[in-house]
């Protein structure tokens, strides 16, 4: 049986920058842990033969046709940003 | 037909200080789909264009907004696959690939990890005649691109730019079957001139619609071989990744770099860590992106904002009857039907635009001559001006006029010469322009008679000088054509003056 333990907690936390204090975290390891017990669980059933349901209806990939319909409101697009200047987002200095 | 008999390249070796290396080589091609609005937005890719305009609020990824997959993109990574002789999958599905950077709104991009829409296909590498690398493509899967960050704009600042983000890619990953940075180069102008035949990417790598990852390791000689016969990878050694090159000079020189590199490391008794790199064209070396290190547990999941993407038969079918005649295909009927040499037949199939206009010129006349004009004149002279085959100003069917006139005799070689020039600078029907310019070609027997008997009679010294030496005989040929304006007949000319002078 598959557990997450403390450490693998505070590393799928900080992948999801998902800030989780560190007393939270045996709390947190014991949740996905019983997440992952359960899955474990319906692994148990046998589906041999059945296609995978990807839709409660009988539904299919609705497709666009390639025509420009949207776009060209920059000013909305940055409206919410922390800051934006010249048009662009302005985010802390990244360079690789 | 097809004339697939060819021998692989030899391996590039590179000589370390104790040992003979050989490379293994594989790359992921990111190929922009030409499409207008972005794969899963109504957003265009235009580029160029003011600063997030190009985006829509799915682009941005705000709440509550959700993908539609653009159908064009679709059809444009299957007609890539056939183009590859591909399995082509019926089924294929979205994933998230979670990450986060100032680049990628969403923080995950959607890409096909599972069941990607493409599988195995091959692109043939031609090395030179009789030469060529079959590598495998493993697959192609439909994703978005991400952003641009600019850096250079604020001393602390990085700026983002969002019209790039969620434009369609196909990324096509290739086996490790490229044994060279010359093949890798070649794998990457052949892919990219399939490409452009398809129609599915333009291939400007300068706009970086075209980019290449590329994956390198270095193994003793037989080493590869072994793992061909096994596909097993431990024959093998650690690979690097170089990300995101977007010219062939540097993917050659980053990858000659890097596997001097790894040589260096393993014959010094260490061990090459496996770790994602870039190349820094400036200093010609490759370093570390150690930023990414951890960012690659990337966490995949099935994006549950798509459904499975379904395909039907019938319309795979009916995309593989309107494929366009692709470069190797091209380039053997050009072969076979024109008689042109390899090296022809590779230089005239290089850009579409071109050999369609040769295919019109050539159409019903001599290959052979066809092809000596549009690669000598025409695209000697574009060349020289700078101008794309597009832009000629003579076109496929003024130069078959001419190419007419030149078979039937009605002009002699030189003064085809004169008459391409005049359709370049003026244009006009070249048959009207040979006969309003009296440009015909004198074949008269009896008018190239009279010049050929003025020119004896009037340079007797010469005459003599001939007959003891017959080479001379050339002096009175040429000393008629300039008489009668190039308009005779050299053959004919020839004839008469080494009968008048007896030799």
């Amino acid at each position: 049986m598959s557990t997450i333990d403390i450490s693998t907690a505070r590393k799928v936390a900080h992948l999801a920058r998902i800030r989780v204090a560190e007393d939270q975290l045996p709390k947190l390891a014991e949740q996905l842990s019983g997440i992952l017990t359960f899955m474990e669980q319906l692994n148990e059933v046998d589906v041999t033969g059945v296609d995978p349901m990807t839709s409660v209806t009988p539904m299919r990939l609705k497709r666009r046709a390639d025509v420009v319909t949207d776009g060209g409101y920059p000013d909305k697009v940055l409206s919410n940003a922390p800051d934006a200047r010249e048009g662009f987002f302005a985010v802390p200095k990244v360079v690789e | 037909m097809l004339d697939l008999t060819f021998q692989p390249p030899k391996p590039k070796v590179i000589a370390g200080a104790k040992a003979d290396w050989e490379l293994v080589i594989g790359m992921e091609i990111h190929a922009q789909v030409a499409s207008n609005a972005k794969l899963f937005s109504g957003a265009s890719t235009a580029f160029g264009s003011e600063p997030n305009s190009n985006v829509a609020f799915v682009d941005a990824a705000m709440p509550g907004m959700l993908p539609v997959i653009n159908d064009f993109c679709v059809e444009q990574a299957v007609r890539t696959g056939l183009g590859l002789k591909a399995q082509i999958n019926l089924m294929s599905a979205f994933d998230r690939k979670n990450y986060f950077y100032p680049d990628l709104p969403q923080g995950y991009q959607i890409s096909q990890l599972y069941h990607p829409i493409v599988g195995m296909g091959e692109v043939l590498v031609e090395m030179g005649p009789g030469v060529a690398r079959l590598v495998r493509v493993e697959r192609i899967h439909l994703e978005q691109d991400a952003g641009k960050s600019i850096h250079d704009m604020d001393p602390s600042l990085s700026f983002v730019d969002f019209n790039r983000t969620g434009v369609a890619l196909m990324e096509i990953v290739s086996r490790p079957d490229i044994r060279g940075p010359e093949e890798a180069a070649a794998y990457v102008a052949k892919l990219r001139q399939i490409l452009r035949y398809l129609g599915t990417c333009d291939g400007n790598m300068q706009n970086g619609n075209l980019r290449a990852d590329v994956n390198v390791s270095v193994c003793r000689p037989g080493q590869y071989e072994k793992y061909q016969a096994t596909q097993d990878f431990s024959h093998l050694g650690t690979r690097c990744e170089i990300k995101n090159m977007n010219s062939m000079r540097f993917i050659q020189q980053a990858i000659d770099y890097e596997a001097r590199r790894q040589i260096a490391i393993l014959e010094d008794g260490g061990s090459v860590v496996q770790e994602t790199r870039l190349y820094d064209p400036d200093k010609g070396e490759t370093r570390s992106m150690r930023s990414k290190e951890e960012a690659h547990d990337y966490r995949y999941f099935p994006c549950p904002d798509l459904l499975p993407l379904e395909l039907e038969q019938a319309w795979v079918d009916d995309i593989a009857a309107r494929m366009p005649e692709l470069p190797d295909a091209k380039k053997a009927r050009f072969m076979g039907d024109y008689g042109l040499t390899d090296y022809d037949a590779s230089v005239l199939t290089a850009e579409l635009d071109a050999a369609d206009y040769f295919d019109a010129v050539a159409h019903g006349r001599d290959g052979k001559q066809a092809a000596n004009w549009v690669i000598n004149e025409l695209f000697g002279r574009l060349n020289k001006e700078g101008l794309a085959i597009a832009d000629s100003p003579v076109s496929a069917a003024q130069l078959g006029g001419l190419l007419d006139l030149l078979g039937n005799q009605t002009i002699s070689g030189k003064i085809a010469k004169d008459l391409f020039e005049i359709l370049w600078t003026e244009g006009g029907d070249p048959a009207q322009i040979v006969e309003s310019r009296g440009m015909k070609q004198v074949t008269d027997t009896g008018a190239i008679e009279a010049a050929v008997d003025e020119i004896i009679a009037a340079n007797p010294a010469q005459v003599d000088k001939a007959k003891q030496n017959p080479k001379l005989a050339g002096w009175f040929v040429g000393q008629v054509m300039k008489a009668t304006g190039g308009k005779a007949n050299p053959a004919a000319v020839n004839d008469l003056v080494m009968r008048k002078l007896g030799l």
